[in-house]
């Protein structure tokens, strides 16, 4: 099944993106965040809380901040602390944690110790991601990646030990994916709960010490299903960076991760989010952590027929920003979904046309299909039927990541049965019709061709719309989701800074140098 | 309503006028097998039902076993004594609601509406709201009489009443849609507490809706209505406009 798209307007829609995110990449270059600095602090060794529960990471991060020195980034001042106190980072960190000095008041030690100190941190921090890479990937190679379309499913009980026994049910029924939801509203804490977690409310908290557990269980499992079993978190929020972080250390495979899905439905700060994202991808991009976009949130608050564009426009953008973070387009997740109202007349046709054009645009990522969510009513059995259609549409469209649909969604987090319903669903669906897409030739100028067609039209005029107006005024004017956000407000705006003049992030300068991207 | 019914012993109907057939599902953490099915068979016994038929049970990993069954309830109810509180609307359209709005109270009415606490699904909300509405029934925002400020998911309820009150708001709207361990109930709760603390309770009507909300349980808990699964947007629309003028 092909879509005979016009070349030229996908050269000039990528176009458009590429100079349309080149812009926002000049404001990014010059910022840092918090969460950028806590994360620098976490890849150097710092963990744990002071006796007030705080976060050390948080603790030195604020420390510097308060003393007016995080424009020069937090690696010099923990170098210099480590120099100074002939410590290491943690232990650094517990000292500050314990108010006994302030990082900004420490005598500046001789620059070249300093700078030794930094690349020596560095050095440990790269060593130890690469090596947790390098790990998952012989994992991987070793156990086999399953066939696509991966099956994804959610585990969301709040308690991590109860989080482990659903999953490892949804392995054995033929889950390639474990999801881990977050506890509502973490994404707008600005620290990482520390610690194994049992209480959450519709999800458990992403914190190190629950991937930990979660990525033992599964690699537990793993051997004995013959598969190997991906593992997923999320990123978005006002953590984004330090949780690719924690991701990076405990293996993660994949993180949801949005360059505007803060901005726009977390109302977290533009510029806040564009730096984070930014570093966050790095991170990604270095630790082969596939990343999943958040374009299925636009057509749950707009229209998916009218508004398809504007996914397709967010996409292109998406994946312009996770190329500049050097990622490589295997790890990146495109986000869409399946979002018509099911009365519509032939709705499936839109939902194969989207979807193919989503496939077609990006040959080389693995997209990620997400399942309806808007007009599932607590009739189960018609949700049951939704789902179904659903999966035809992503095993005929190839769809590489697909999340399952449950027949209580919008009822409740999934009962243990509704998670084994949906994969003998989909198993169902994806073996039944395995080769129906490369069966089907689309007609010529039909409605599913058209269709498609007209939505990259749609999208090449509103990025040139966008790149007229550039995309934060665009953001602002309600471009996505219907939703209007200002450059100035959001959360987390007051912990964006301009870099100094002698800012230094040897971390991120190197991962930089690897992947061959930034300055 | 269909002939020869026994109203005051009234039972489901599966193919037959009081067979008093039920469809049930779950699951039983134990390993699948005559044991299981035993067990499953015994807890269904143990709740009222007869004729127990285990049509399906099935190993679901990790020793879940997960069942389908059918059986009949040995229990009844009487239909003629059963009284429900329901929501008193008067079904008005669009015209006729913006026409009664600025001839009674020749004002728009402000209304503010958010998921509280830590729901962030915003589908029900949305589709009260939202110009688009639902089902070809047009939302709030699509009224002349109504100002709608739509605060988005994960609203604290602090943050609500504050909003409200900047506003000026005539009405509260919340939806409640994904809950667990009735968490929902203590944030409707906080949200009725704050307004009555800030001494806002009197100045605004206070609706909740959401799938496992009822108008009961809305005026239980110090609302003025709850709205159920399936409502429309000109409902919505309707009471407050009914309730607004009357007030007025």
């Amino acid at each position: 099944m092909r879509l005979e798209l016009d070349g030229e307007m996908i050269e000039r829609a990528r176009k458009l993106a590429k100079e349309v995110t080149d812009e926002v990449q000049k404001f990014i270059g010059l910022r840092s965040t918090d969460s950028v600095e806590r994360t620098v602090a976490r890849l150097f060794g710092i963990d744990g809380v002071n006796s007030e529960g705080a976060p050390l990471p948080n603790v030195v991060v604020d420390d510097v901040k308060a003393g007016g020195g995080l424009k020069r980034g937090i690696s010099y001042w923990i170098a210099n602390g480590c120099v100074a106190k002939n410590l290491d980072p943690q232990k650094l960190a517990e000292a500050v944690g314990r108010k006994e000095f302030s990082l900004v008041k420490l005598p500046p030690q001789n620059e070249d110790l300093v700078a030794e100190k930094m690349d020596e941190l560095t050095a440990k921090a790269i060593e130890k991601i690469e090596s947790v890479r390098d790990k998952r990937d012989k994992m991987l190679e070793e156990l086999g990646d399953p066939k696509k379309p991966y099956i994804y499913v959610i585990v969301a009980t709040g308690n991590i030990y109860e989080d482990v026994i659903q999953a490892r049910a949804a392995v054995r029924e033929g889950a390639d994916i474990i999801a881990v939801i977050r506890s509502t509203a973490q994404s707008l804490l600005d620290f990482i709960p520390y610690g194994l977690t049992t209480e959450g409310y519709g999800g458990t908290y992403a914190t190190q010490a629950n991937f930990k557990i979660m990525r033992e269980a599964l690699d537990d499992i793993a051997p004995k299903v013959g598969r190997y079993v991906r593992l997923t978190n999320y990123a978005s929020g006002l953590c984004m960076p330090e949780i690719s972080a924690i991701a990076a250390l405990e293996g993660l495979d994949m993180l949801l991760n949005d360059s505007m899905y803060g901005i726009l439905f977390r109302n977290i700060n533009m510029m806040r989010t564009f730096v984070d994202q930014y570093t966050s991808r790095l991170i990604c991009a270095f630790s082969h952590i596939t990343i999943n976009t958040g374009e299925d949130n636009y057509i749950k608050t707009s229209d998916p027929i009218e508004r398809a564009h504007t996914v397709t426009t967010s996409q292109l953008i998406n994946e312009q920003f996770a190329l500049k973070a050097g990622m490589d387009p295997k790890y990146m997740g495109i986000g869409h979904a399946f979002e018509i109202d099911p009365d519509v007349e032939n709705g499936f046709l839109y939902e194969i046309s989207h979807a193919l054009l989503t496939r077609t645009l990006f040959p080389y990522a693995t997209p990620k299909y997400m399942p309806p969510t808007r007009y599932m009513t607590g009739n189960i059995f018609k949700g049951y039927a939704q789902n179904t259609l659903y999966n035809l549409v992503s095993i005929m469209t190839d769809q590489s990541i697909h999340l399952l649909g449950m027949l209580t969604e919008a009822i409740h987090t999934p009962l243990v049965q509704d998670r084994y319903l949906a994969i003998s669903n989909a198993k169902y669906v994806f073996n039944n019709a395995a080769s129906l897409g490369s069966e089907i030739e689309l007609k010529k100028d039909g409605f599913i061709q058209r269709e498609a067609q007209k939505v990259l039209e749609n999208a090449v005029s509103l990025l040139e719309h966008v790149k007229e107006v550039g995309l934060m005024t665009a953001i602002e004017e309600g471009t996505f989701a219907d939703i209007s956000r200002r450059m100035d407000e959001g959360k987390g705006a007051d912990g964006v800074f301009v870099k100094s003049e002698d800012y230094s992030n040897p971390f991120i300068e190197e991962i930089e140098r690897v992947l061959g991207v930034g300055r | 309503m269909i002939h020869n019914i026994d109203l005051e012993h009234l039972r489901p109907y599966g193919d037959q006028l009081n067979d008093g057939v039920i469809q049930l599902s779950f699951t039983l953490p134990v390993p699948q097998g005559a044991k299981a099915r035993e067990a499953a068979k015994k807890l269904i016994e143990s709740m009222g039902f007869s004729d127990v038929q285990i049509v399906h049970s099935e190993d679901i990993g990790e020793d879940f076993t997960f069942f389908v069954i059918y059986a009949k309830t040995t229990g009844y109810v009487n239909y003629k004594e059963i009284k429900t509180l329901e929501v008193e609307v008067p079904k008005m359209g669009m015209e006729e609601i913006n026409e009664k709005v600025f001839k009674y109270l020749k004002r728009q009415i402000v209304v503010v509406g958010a998921t509280i606490g830590s729901d962030a699904h915003t589908v029900g909300l949305d589709s009260i709201l939202n110009m688009k509405g639902y089902h070809g029934d047009s939302g709030l925002e699509r009224y002349k009489a109504f100002k709608v400020y739509n605060l988005g998911s994960q609203i604290p309820p602090v943050e609500l009443v504050r909003k409200a009150e900047e506003y000026k708001a005539d009405v509260i709207l919340v939806s409640q849609i994904v809950t667990q361990r009735d968490i929902h109930i203590k944030q409707l709760t906080e949200l009725a507490d704050i307004l009555d603390a800030e001494k806002l309770r009197d100045k605004v009507l206070l609706i909740v809706g959401g799938p496992r909300i009822t108008h009961e349980l809305a005026v239980e808990l110090g609302y003025d209505a709850g709205f159920g699964a399936g409502t429309m947007p000109s409902e919505v629309a309707s009471y407050i406009v009914e309730k607004m003028v009357k007030i007025s």
